[in-house]
């Protein structure tokens, strides 16, 4: 009996504490909320990306702020969860302040949260995920796909193939196979590569592979009769690890696949070591980078002094630069708003979006930022919310990543007409107007 | 003393025949209803409404609907996601396909084709029982997760196969602050609850208890197990299309059929197994518990390692709170099989002898 | 042609690992009527426990032998899991007695979710190794009479192997010891079992220990073809077709169960899945068990559900 009133009472506790408000934090900051995916299927390379974005904050506060604004980062964990990222973004928007920007880090919160941005005024930037169209400013005012998005992937990463065989033409008849998550996530990455298909001539194999992952013989047999030149895999998590090991398995040579940025880190490939010796993934402008001036900065002020949120030896691997380089575009978009809004004064969102929209990296201010070797100038504008289109090509040489590409940029005749066309069907859908150019003043 | 019977005589056979014949109980319920239509708004903030009231009222829908299969008729079902999505995406298809279709409309269609898949996989259950039946019904869940995942008609041949919705308006008027979104919600579940409850008191709840307790002895005196069977199966399969619709249109916004994947399933089977089965009010008590412990846990544990001194990391709160949300089933289910109505209905047995013992 | 052998022999051995983890299952319904949602937790958790130990005793006890070092890993594995059975049995299984099925299977499911979180928390949620050195690359047979032979991976193979000798043993366990007879015993009828004076709860911690070791062998050679993660847990799903395809009761109907849905999820994806988009492996197992259990209800091996009114 004593147990059961035990249990009756803890009930009604649970009943009742979450209705106790929230605490408030004090001091004028810039809030960062962080979208962590610590747990979960995605936990190997969602971690080191959290990770990297808390250090990069970090540093910034170390450097004296946003003309001497702090920020502050408070993570929500989604585990990959999109109505737990929802709950998160519930939770988190109104916090300190406000919130500055929404990093989600999942295509499918991305798509979850795209529709309350515009009501809520807060900006969202999905560096290399959610919508391919969202590059279209004049339709996804709120959404920032900065640095490039999955069509910028797939094109990238089709030139580079085409180059290693010597040119578009060589591509007409040889066959590619997709393997990719068969998730909004994955689906995203085909209408470029159906649209190259149209162009040169090649065949495609698409292989969807159902959530979580973990058994993929069947999809690798299939490979293994059909005999593709080359193999795409647009996949993340355990996904990816599980699918390299299955070629192993299978025999088909690492050579010849090649990874889409989320696909391609050392979290899927450390383990495998040097069996997975070739395989290359196309990075959006950065890779594992632990050489440059902002990894070697990190080091010395942050983990030196026991501030560092993860492991030291992740410090420059590929997911945690995304989230170094995340951050960095979080934060200077606020330090492009404050030249507009007021030096030295914390951000409101709307300000804030104005600031991604009117993003002016040119490699000078890179550089300074310790970015240099790293990436390339980022320019948005009102209706372009992508910035850059630039990309590379790594290949696992066993041990790490070295560079086997130079610089190579999307195809824009190709990917402007696509988004737009997808962006148009999704005002229509949603009966959007577009917006008016004066707009882009606000 | 305040809960006794006294003086209340029923003089109709419709007064004899209510939902709750106690006056004490008409107007407890009438002032819970007052209190959500009129004081929650005045007491909630934003957040309070998309994360807690809006989930937990359309999760107690689909809870409802559960148990009526699996509380009130004994058929174990672990494919309540299946049915969510289907009704989900029916309703979404209405409303793309057909210009002008009112939500109330899209919305209980969706319910409809929700219960002919229901059926459809609601007849194994006349062979199979038990534990086979539950894995069964699993078969349902990943072969309709599927399905939206690979026929793109049904998403409107969106390239990504993710779906969203906005727009909403009932009767002209427009849906899009969280309160009349909680008020929408809210109305669904009292008109539901209210079919739910007549629907068990009635002769065909009789028949699904009867299947439930002993299916032989049942179809011996009469009662015919293939219309009782596929009858919880259809009317389950209703209210959570319904709720399923609701949870893509109301809460979500925007979804993909990962949101009504095997977890889902899980948590609205831990939510009546808690709440109690065969219980109308033990789908609400459960659907509170499961909605709510998760943030619970998620602002308490923090707190409490600050009081500790020890900062806890994000992947250690999820971690714990994983633990501890297994180990408090595992507790309530020793504590309480019967759940949590069951606590309520003693205490309420207690409440009718209070001051005095017995 | 050659390719259909391929796809045979590979679902085969899947099909075998997939019994592996179905065994476990099996074994705790025997003896104590409870349907273990919680074995793919358990799996995890061994095969988390097994990767790290293997890094940490080298470390901790300083010596550099690889072999002796997965040893070490393997038996405090094992020693980790008897614990588990026992909490279990002592904590949760003996305040439960004779509750409804459905209430034993929610209990496990809240085992599994605290399981995986106390496994996360302790060894932590990155991905791990487990390198018991079966060796990665496939092997061609046949080259000869068929183009390109036939693909035939060795770690399958190893693990077929390994989950024979298990088999094999726990048979032999069951069959001519002691212990195994009480289980048996108390399979057959539990209060028979008590009134001849097998005490309950001690078989209750075999068994679930028993099950332990063979979620730890499960996790051991899921754990070094797929890396050990979170994710191990899910290979659980594809397990229960294979426990329910069986029937519950029967140990070579897990077997047969595992090697039928194996060749079935292969073939089926190869041949039909081109036509239907692909990636319709992930229900095939369910829909075929749905389709063998309206033919027999308590599935092929299982034991015929009679009821009495």
């Amino acid at each position: 009996m004593k147990l059961k009133t035990l249990a009756l009472a803890a009930a009604l506790t649970v009943a009742g504490s979450s209705f106790a408000p929230f605490a408030f934090a004090q001091g004028k900051v810039q809030f960062f909320p962080s979208l962590t995916g610590r747990t979960g299927p995605v936990a190997p390379n969602a971690t080191p990306f959290a990770n990297g974005y808390a250090d990069y904050m970090k540093l910034v506060n170390l450097r004296g702020g946003i003309n001497g604004v702090q920020t502050l980062v408070e993570e929500c964990e989604t585990a990959y969860a999109t109505d737990r990222g929802v709950e998160c973004y519930e939770r988190l928007k109104n916090k300190h302040g406000g919130a500055t920007v929404f990093q989600p880090l999942s295509t499918g919160i991305t798509f979850a949260l795209t529709e309350k941005v515009p009501a809520d005024k807060i900006p969202m930037i999905t560096s290399g995920y959610g919508r391919s169209d969202s590059a279209d400013g004049s339709v996804f005012k709120w959404n920032f796909p900065l640095i490039g998005h999955y069509w910028v992937a797939g094109d990238t990463l089709l030139q580079h193939i085409a180059k290693t065989q010597g040119g578009w033409e060589n591509m007409r008849g040889k066959k590619i196979a997709v393997v990719y998550h068969d998730s909004p996530f994955g689906k995203e990455v085909l209408p470029i590569i159906q649209e190259r298909q149209k162009m040169h001539g090649f065949e495609l194999q698409l292989l969807p592979v159902p959530a979580p992952g973990v058994e993929q013989k069947a999809i690798w047999l299939q490979v293994r009769q059909q005999r593709p030149d080359f193999v795409i895999m647009q996949t993340w998590g355990v996904m990816t690890a599980t699918a390299i090991k299955e070629a192993v398995a299978t025999g088909y040579p690492r050579e010849k696949m090649f990874g889409t940025w989320w696909s391609g880190a050392e979290p899927d490939l450390r383990d495998i070591g040097a069996a997975a010796k070739g395989y290359s993934a196309v990075m959006m402008q950065h890779g594992a980078e632990p050489q440059s001036a902002v990894v070697k900065e990190i080091l010395d002020k942050v983990h030196a002094k026991g501030q560092g949120t993860g492991p030291k030896d992740e410090v420059g691997q590929v997911l945690f630069m995304r989230g170094v380089v995340g951050a960095m575009l979080a934060v200077e978009g606020v330090r492009a708003a404050q030249e507009r809004f007021g030096k030295g004064k914390v951000m409101t969102g709307e300000q804030a979006r104005w600031g991604y929209e009117n993003l002016n990296l040119t490699q000078a201010k890179l550089d300074a930022l310790g970015f240099k070797g790293v990436m390339r100038p980022v320019s948005t504008s009102c209706f372009d919310h992508m910035g850059s289109a630039w990309a590379r090509v790594h290949t696992w040489d066993g041990a790490k990543f070295t560079w086997t590409s130079d610089w190579l940029q999307a195809d824009d005749q190709i990917i402007k007409p696509l988004v737009k066309a997808s962006a148009e069907r999704y005002a229509a859908e949603k009966k959007l107007t577009k917006r008016d150019p004066k707009d882009c003043q606000s | 003393m305040l809960y006794r019977e006294n003086g209340q005589f029923k003089t109709t056979y419709r007064g004899d025949s209510q939902i709750f014949p106690i006056a004490q109980d008409r107007i407890a319920i009438g002032l819970l209803l007052a209190f959500a239509v009129f004081g929650v708004p005045l007491l909630a903030d934003e957040y309070l409404f998309r994360a807690i009231l809006i989930p937990f009222l359309i999760l107690s829908l689909a809870a409802l609907g559960l148990n009526i299969l699996v509380g009130y008729c004994g058929q174990v079902s672990l494919g309540t996601g299946a049915f969510m999505a289907v009704g989900a995406y029916a309703a979404y298809n209405f409303m793309v396909r057909i210009d002008g279709m009112p939500l109330l409309a899209a919305v209980l269609l969706g319910g409809l084709c929700a219960t002919v898949v229901g059926v459809i996989f609601g007849i194994p259950s006349l062979r199979i029982k038990g534990l086979y039946l539950a894995v069964a019904t699993l078969a349902a869940q990943f072969f309709v997760d599927w399905t939206f995942l690979r026929i793109s008609w049904f998403t409107n041949n969106s390239s990504s196969g993710s779906v969203s919705v906005s727009g909403l308006e009932v009767f002209g008027i427009a849906i899009d602050t969280p309160f009349e979104k909680y008020l929408l919600c809210l109305g669904f579940l009292v008109i539901f609850a209210w079919m739910a409850k007549n629907l068990v008191r009635g002769h065909i709840g009789r028949e699904w208890m009867a299947i439930r307790d002993m299916d032989v002895a049942a179809a011996v005196i009469g009662i015919r197990p293939v219309y009782a069977k596929l009858t919880a199966f259809a009317v389950s399969s209703f209210f959570v299309g319904v709720a399923g619709a609701l949870w893509g249109f109301v809460h979500l916004g925007s979804w993909e059929p990962a949101a009504f994947s095997i977890d889902r399933s899980f948590q609205l089977l831990f939510m009546i197994i808690i709440g109690g089965l065969g219980s109308v009010m033990g789908s609400f008590f459960g659907a509170a518990f499961i909605v709510m412990l998760p943030i619970f846990l998620n602002q308490f544990l923090p707190a409490l390692g600050n009081l500790v001194g020890v900062t806890i990391s994000t992947a250690g709160v999820a971690h714990a709170e994983l633990m501890i949300f297994g180990a408090l089933i595992v507790f309530f289910l020793i504590v309480e099989p019967h759940g949590l109505a069951r606590m309520w209905s003693t205490a309420k047995e207690k409440m009718r002898l209070w001051p005095f013992p017995h | 042609m050659g390719f259909f052998f391929e796809a045979l022999i590979g679902g085969l051995m899947a099909g075998m690992l997939y019994s592996l983890i179905a065994l476990g299952f099996v074994l705790i319904f025997k003896a104590s009527g409870v349907f273990n949602f919680a074995q793919g937790a358990m799996v995890l958790f061994a095969a988390l426990a097994m990767a790290r130990f293997s890094e940490w005793f080298p470390e901790l006890l300083g010596f550099d032998n690889k072999v002796l070092g997965n040893v070490l890993a393997f038996a405090g594995a094992l020693l980790l899991m008897v614990a588990v059975a026992w909490v279990i049995e002592r904590w949760v299984l003996r305040k439960l007695v004779n509750q409804e099925a459905i209430t034993l299977l929610m209990v496990t499911l809240g085992i599994a979710y605290f399981l995986d979180g106390f496994g996360q928390s302790l060894f932590g949620s990155d991905i791990y190794k487990i390198d018991i050195g079966l060796p990665k690359e496939p092997m061609f047979l046949l080259e000869s009479t068929f183009p390109g032979g036939i693909l035939v991976s060795k770690e399958d193979l190893y693990a077929t192997g390994i989950a024979a000798a298990l088999v094999i043993g726990l048979s032999m366990f069951f069959q001519y010891t002691s212990t195994g007879r009480a289980l048996r015993a108390v399979a057959d009828d539990h209060q028979a079992a008590q009134s001849i004076g097998i005490p309950l709860s001690r078989i209750w911690v075999i068994v679930w220990s028993v099950a332990g070791f063979v979620a730890l062998v499960a996790g051991m050679i899921w754990g070094s073809k797929l890396g050990v993660q979170f994710s191990l847990s899910l290979v659980a799903l594809k397990a229960l077709p294979v426990v329910i395809l069986g029937g519950l009761t029967s140990v070579p109907g897990a077997i047969v169960g595992g090697l039928i849905i194996g060749v079935g999820e292969k073939l089926s994806e190869v041949y039909a899945g081109p036509f239907l988009g692909g990636g319709i492996e992930i229900w095939f197992g369910y829909v075929l068990v749905l389709f063998v259990l309206l033919v027999r209800p308590q599935g092929l091996f299982g034991e015929k559900i009679i009821d009495r009114v």
